[in-house]
């Protein structure tokens, strides 16, 4: 991993894409912001880390606080500096972003979280042990987020990971340029210092094994994340390579797969990562997809990535067969489409173009076009909401003392990192609340009640409405009907 | 295009510009390279009494990542031999007829010291002399700089040995480090001081180290206070000025004042000369960036002269002064509101958090749907689109102070104007009302009686 490339058995050079900060060009950006107040990016984020304050606190050489401030709200801040499509949440929302350049976030807050996980800088203490045991399956953002953010409370978390690495996607599926795999690892190892018994090479496969969890624990948090890249049932399938083995087999430093000519099937992010990974390997990289640029869910900075990257895109066509000969990959057979009517997911619906068939010529064919929904979750007994984990807003599944935070109950919109990181923390609030606790997040800090009547408390705040606030937020609310987040 | 030149008690040159006596004006290699970038004059860097430099000289003020705000030194007067540095004077005066060169100097309180000082400089055929009567460290313990320009009678005293013995124009420089800079300036006047320049720098220290928790500079692990200069100094500057260009004896004296203290580009020089100064000293922006700031320094002002219709630095001299009053003597009828451009507000809010924490509470958060709301967020949502729905800071104007703290706060220009606003009441000065009804100032009854006379109201 850390020698330059030589051979497509290591295609993706060590470092990441993005240099890390020096101290002076972090400064100077730090200083740029503005200190927003009530910032559009601290609402962008899905974690919600205080942006504007860990900012500051680069520009005044706190780093180490800086770093904290990050980590109360995302205990992959690591992670999600590098991975989080910040063009679509904070720096999409930055004040500057209009006519001049938004802050680089992502990139500051790398640069604060580095200083001190580089360092092994420990930044919290759990408190006192409450002898509650609380079961994580996953390692992944959520599991991880979990497991910190119920082992800072003091409960006795074991993280369990059927792989022989912890930190899920952040480990196994997320290329290097974007994030290195000794990244995800000083997370797994931070969830390690704060007392998790991460336990690898443990699955959890049946409902007997969660029976077992619930058995020896208070709760269990499901983050199982979603399955392998699903078939896509043509003559040939058995020649595909999965694009997130490819990526996985990158990390791992084992060989790829890729030839000299690869076509990849899929238009997301995670096709656009495979495909840069072939490219960079040095193979004639297409990307194929049925629809157009329009509907392809990779986003729009990461298709712009892949054009500079030099990936061609055949896009409105369709793979029919994987051709073959000796074993070995010949080409790839397609139809052209068109795109028709809107179908269910509002998207145009794709159909063949009769007699329009061709033949890309390839030696190596990989297919991203999505993850398989969660197949242990009917397994065990759970109800389902279109194949993924029914929760509700607390992440409570159907089964009592049971949670499910990550990509597994992501129903609808991007499955993402940050998305998982704050599922993680919702679940360990839920949990707190259940084990009759207050939890560590509240989500609207609640004035006490021996002040609220005091007239100077009403000068300074408005009148605070009878009852407690609501924890599911009700900031901006009409002043009339105060909260104060 | 607008005629710089100038002509300051009688010392002439191409642009109002001179390098301030300082590091920058050394010697005759530096300022002849000054010249070639185009300054109108220099004041060489002190020369007198024999001094011993230490290591190191400086510190500064770097705030947000922004470098040299201001810079503290203690290095003392030119510790370069007497005779080089006259021979060096008299050499680029011959080379640079037409620019400006002043020779500041600096001796003991003594008359012939003064005169033996004097008669050197006359012979280098410089155009002037500065009295240094401002060197707040290291001279002044020894009875010169600060020392005297701090003693009114001790700077008439110096003032009138120099002048008693000398053709060439007198510029005393002032220290800023006094409570009431009028008195020196007096005294400098009965000294026959044919001109004055203001601020020499300000006591100060500027830093300590966190690592090493030493005083910056350090020499050898000791810290002394310096003299402050740069931009962070200009305020305090153009204070001084004014309080002497706002008063009789020395508008009576007629004497010109050059003005110093933290230029560093066209606009502080355009501020100096429309609070009454006549000629233009610059250091500290010099001493970061190089002599070539003298292109625009000169050409700014220039096109800054010609859009105004100035045609010399006289139509400019002072033209702001007539503006310049005691609080007694302000309008305490007229009201400012802050209004807040919508289409250029970029929705920072920093205006919200001064006015609610630290002003008069009077802007509002207020949705795209009209209702007023409280900052905070909420978990439910994120993405970049949550901008599009942010609440805007509103002014509630009939709350508004006009206090002026939110546009200062604004980082967009020209987003918050300070609007005038009729206030419904008739004009009147704190001295007037107070000499008509002497009780307001003593009794907060008459006072309160007085507001809700006139409709004044606060809450």
């Amino acid at each position: 991993m850390q020698s330059a490339p030589s051979s497509p058995a290591h295609p993706i050079p060590p470092q990441e894409l993005l240099p890390p900060m020096t101290a002076h060009e972090a400064a100077v950006e730090a200083n740029r912001c503005l200190y927003c107040y009530d910032a559009p990016c601290l609402q962008a984020c899905p974690t919600h880390i205080d942006i504007p304050t860990f900012i500051r606190k680069i520009g005044t050489g706190n780093l180490r606080g800086s770093a904290r401030t990050i980590l109360e709200s995302n205990f992959l801040g690591g992670t999600c500096a590098r991975v989080c499509p910040v063009q679509e949440l904070c720096e999409g929302a930055c004040v500057l972003g209009a006519d001049h350049t938004p802050i680089q976030i992502g990139r500051l807050q790398r640069h604060a979280v580095d200083h001190v996980q580089e360092r092994g800088i420990q930044l919290f203490t759990p408190a006192p042990a409450t002898g509650h045991r609380v079961a994580v399956v996953g390692s992944g953002p959520a599991g991880i987020s979990a497991s910190a953010e119920l082992a800072r409370a003091g409960h006795e978390v074991t993280l369990y990971e059927k792989r022989e690495l912890g930190g899920g996607l952040s480990t196994y599926g997320i290329i290097v340029l974007r994030e290195p795999v000794e990244v995800a690892l000083r997370e797994v190892q931070a969830a390690r210092d704060l007392g998790v018994n991460v336990v690898t090479g443990h699955e959890l496969s049946d409902r007997a094994g969660l029976d077992e969890l619930l058995a020896a624990n208070d709760a269990v948090v499901l983050a199982l994340g979603l399955g392998a890249v699903p078939a896509i049932g043509i003559p040939g399938e058995e020649h595909i390579l999965g694009g997130l083995e490819v990526i996985e087999a990158s990390k791992m430093d084992r060989p790829t797969g890729v030839g000299a000519r690869a076509v990849i099937i899929g238009a997301g992010n995670t096709a656009i990562d495979a495909a840069t990974i072939a490219g960079r390997s040095g193979a004639d990289t297409l990307m194929v997809y049925r629809r157009t640029e329009h509907e392809m869910t990779a986003y729009r900075h990461e298709y712009e990535f892949a054009l500079h990257e030099g990936i061609r895109f055949s896009f409105l066509t369709q793979p029919v067969e994987v051709l073959h000969g000796n074993g070995q990959v010949t080409g790839l057979r397609c139809v052209r489409m068109r795109l028709g009517a809107p179908d269910a997911s509002g998207r145009a619906r794709p159909e063949p173009v009769p007699g329009s068939e061709f033949v890309i010529p390839c030696d190596t064919v990989i297919s991203a076009i999505g993850q398989e929904k969660p197949a242990l979750a009917a397994a065990m007994g759970l109800d389902l909401d279109s194949g993924y984990i029914r929760v509700d807003d607390g992440l409570h599944t159907s089964l009592p003392r049971v949670y499910a935070a990550g990509d597994c109950v992501r129903v609808r919109g991007n499955a993402s990192t940050v998305m998982a990181v704050q599922d993680g923390k919702i679940a360990a609030a839920s949990i707190e609340r259940a084990l009759g606790r207050t939890p560590r997040v509240t989500l609207i800090p609640t004035p006490p009640a021996e002040v609220r009547d005091h007239p100077l408390y009403l000068a300074a705040h408005g009148p605070v409405p009878n009852g407690v606030a609501s924890t599911a937020g009700a900031a901006h609310a009409p002043a009339t009907e105060a909260h104060h987040g | 295009m607008a005629d710089l030149s100038i002509d300051f008690a009688g010392i002439r040159s191409p642009n109002p510009f001179w390098l301030a006596s300082a590091p920058p004006t050394n010697s005759g290699a530096q300022i002849h390279r000054a010249f070639e970038y185009g300054w109108g004059g220099a004041v060489w860097k002190t020369i007198g009494a024999p001094v011993l430099n230490i290591s190191n000289r400086y510190g500064s003020l770097s705030i947000g990542g922004q470098r040299m705000l201001a810079i503290n030194n203690v290095e003392l007067i030119s510790d370069r031999p007497l005779d080089v540095n006259l021979r060096e004077i008299a050499e680029i005066k011959r080379l640079w007829p037409d620019r400006a060169v002043i020779v500041s100097a600096m001796v003991d309180a003594d008359p012939q010291a003064w005169k033996d000082i004097v008669m050197m400089i006359e012979d280098t055929g410089a155009d002037g002399i500065e009295l240094n009567y401002g060197c707040p460290q290291g001279m002044s313990e020894r009875g010169m700089g600060a020392a005297v320009g701090q003693v009114p009678e001790m700077c008439q005293l110096n003032t009138h040995w120099v002048t008693s013995v000398t053709r060439l124009p007198v510029i005393v420089k002032l220290t800023p480090n006094i409570t009431h800079i009028v008195d020196p300036a007096h005294a400098a006047l009965a000294g026959g001081a044919h001109a004055l320049s203001l601020i020499n720098t300000i006591n100060s220290v500027t830093q300590v180290d966190l690592d090493t928790l030493l005083i910056t500079p350090s020499i050898g692990g000791r810290g002394t206070h310096g003299g402050y200069a740069g931009p962070a100094v200009k305020p305090i500057a153009l204070n001084m000025l004014t309080e002497l260009m706002t008063d009789d004896g020395v508008l009576r004296s007629g004497v010109p004042i050059s003005g110093m203290g933290g230029i560093a580009t066209w606009r502080d020089a355009a501020e100096f000369l429309l609070l009454g100064a006549s000629s233009l000293q610059v250091c500290t922006a010099a001493m970061q960036h190089g002599y070539r700031i003298i292109e625009d320094l000169t050409d700014g002002l220039s096109n800054w002269m010609d859009d105004h219709g100035f045609q010399t630095i006289a139509d400019v001299t002072g033209r702001s002064l007539p503006q310049m009053s005691t609080f007694g003597g302000l309008d305490l009828s007229h009201q400012s509101v802050a209004r807040i451009d919508q289409d250029k507000c970029i929705g920072c809010d920093l205006c919200y958090a001064a006015c609610n924490d630290t002003a008069h509470q009077c802007i509002d958060l207020v949705s795209p749907g009209g209702v007023t709301v409280d900052p905070g967020y909420d978990m439910r949502t994120n993405g970049r689109q949550v901008a599009d729905t942010r609440p805007r800071p509103v002014v509630r104007e009939s709350d508004c102070v006009g206090c002026a703290l939110c546009a200062n706060v604004c980082p967009v220009d020209g987003c918050i104007t300070m609007v005038t606003v009729p206030s419904g009441r008739e004009s009147v000065t704190w001295d007037e009302l107070t000499a008509q009804r002497p009780e307001i100032a003593q009794s907060w009854a008459a006072m309160q009686a007085y507001r809700e006379e006139v409709g004044i109201e606060i809450h």
